[in-house]
């Protein structure tokens, strides 16, 4: 198993998932999300070939009330 | 004349352009700090809103999964959503939000820059805001820039390429009104791009005042949000600012000390 972090918070994510399958893992597949992996942003048109390595730290935002 | 044809007529006249786009409200509204979703729906109507600012913060996961979006009760295609990077105290933090924020909005690059110095007074850092408009522009994003109501910094913002220059009238979420006039008024008068007042309106009349100074636009999320009445504030607020353009349009009559007659000298009795 890898370790990520996901939001801040440690995650085991089995080898050869594609972010895509992250997102579908926690609900946020169909949601109107941005994704960042250490750092880099990872455009949605590369949501499905972009593999988790072990030690990645994602980010997942979303919109949310701001003034 | 059609008579009723012409308020719509004037305020197609007098449109809010920023970054190219026309705008017919003046009013820009916050979306945070309301009870909940629907209310936030209710208050941004009633403003008139066109332009809503957004935070950008992480997703609870595995948490209200089936909750509705923001983004589903403003939806981007009636509103324009300007993303901020509230809470960001570093230009590099600020770059990232901004950058995270054209990702989630599929290219927009409308942003509205904060760069925070300071918790207790969330005055914005100006060596750091500076310094993340110079990055943001260079990246083509399209910057309305919160900074402090000094006219000299807010001159420079422009020059990097901001789209618009949003000094504070107070610190945020004070509700203590326009604390200097003079400086807004200053700004306002250099300004080549809008001038629009973000954050300390408190009520109604701060508003008015802005926009009779001249402002292109007004600012604000407390001063509706935390009102008793928060659908109730955003009509007066609404109200206020167009108030205040149509008088500053109109151009106000000067002050002066002593009275001077309305009604005709001429013709008195006795």
């Amino acid at each position: 198993m890898y370790t990520i972090v996901l939001n801040g918070q440690p995650r085991a994510c089995a080898p050869g998932r594609t972010l895509r399958q992250l997102l579908d893992e926690t609900g946020y597949a169909q949601r109107r999300v941005a994704v960042e992996i250490n750092r880099e942003i990872v455009p949605k048109s590369q949501h499905t070939q972009r593999e988790i390595h072990d030690g990645d730290r994602i980010e997942i935002v979303n919109a949310i009330g701001g003034g | 004349m059609n008579a009723q044809l012409q308020p719509a007529a004037m305020d197609r006249a007098d449109p809010l352009v920023i970054a190219g786009r026309a705008y017919r409200s003046r009013l820009l509204t916050g979306t945070g700090k309301y009870k909940d979703l629907d209310e936030t729906r209710r208050a941004t109507e009633a403003a008139g809103a066109q332009i809503v600012t957004v935070a950008i913060r992480r997703t609870n996961i595995g948490q209200n999964r089936n909750e509705p979006n923001l983004l589903d009760v403003l939806s981007p295609q009636t509103y324009t959503i300007l993303p901020n990077t509230a809470g960001c105290y570093t230009a590099e933090d600020a770059v990232r939000t901004c950058r995270l924020a054209r990702e989630l909005l599929d290219g927009h690059a409308l942003v509205k820059l904060e760069v925070l110095g300071d918790q207790k007074t969330l005055f914005p850092d100006v060596v750091h805001t500076l310094k993340a408009a110079e990055a943001l522009v260079a990246e083509k994003f399209q910057v309305m820039v919160y900074t402090s109501d000094d006219p000299i910094l807010a001159k420079r913002l422009e020059e990097i390429g901001c789209v618009a220059v949003m000094p504070l009238a107070a610190p945020i979420g004070s509700g203590l009104g326009i604390q200097n006039r003079w400086n807004i008024l200053e700004i306002v008068e250099n300004a080549n791009v809008p001038v629009i007042v973000d954050a300390g309106v408190g009520t109604a009349s701060d508003a008015a005042i802005a926009m009779e100074l001249g402002c292109d636009g007004v600012l604000m999320n407390t001063a509706i949000a935390g009102a008793k009445d928060p659908v109730l504030m955003a009509t007066a607020m609404r109200k206020a600012v167009e108030a205040g353009r149509g008088a500053f349009r109109a151009g106000r009559i000067p002050r002066k000390r002593y009275a001077s007659a309305s009604s005709p000298i001429d013709g008195t009795i006795g």
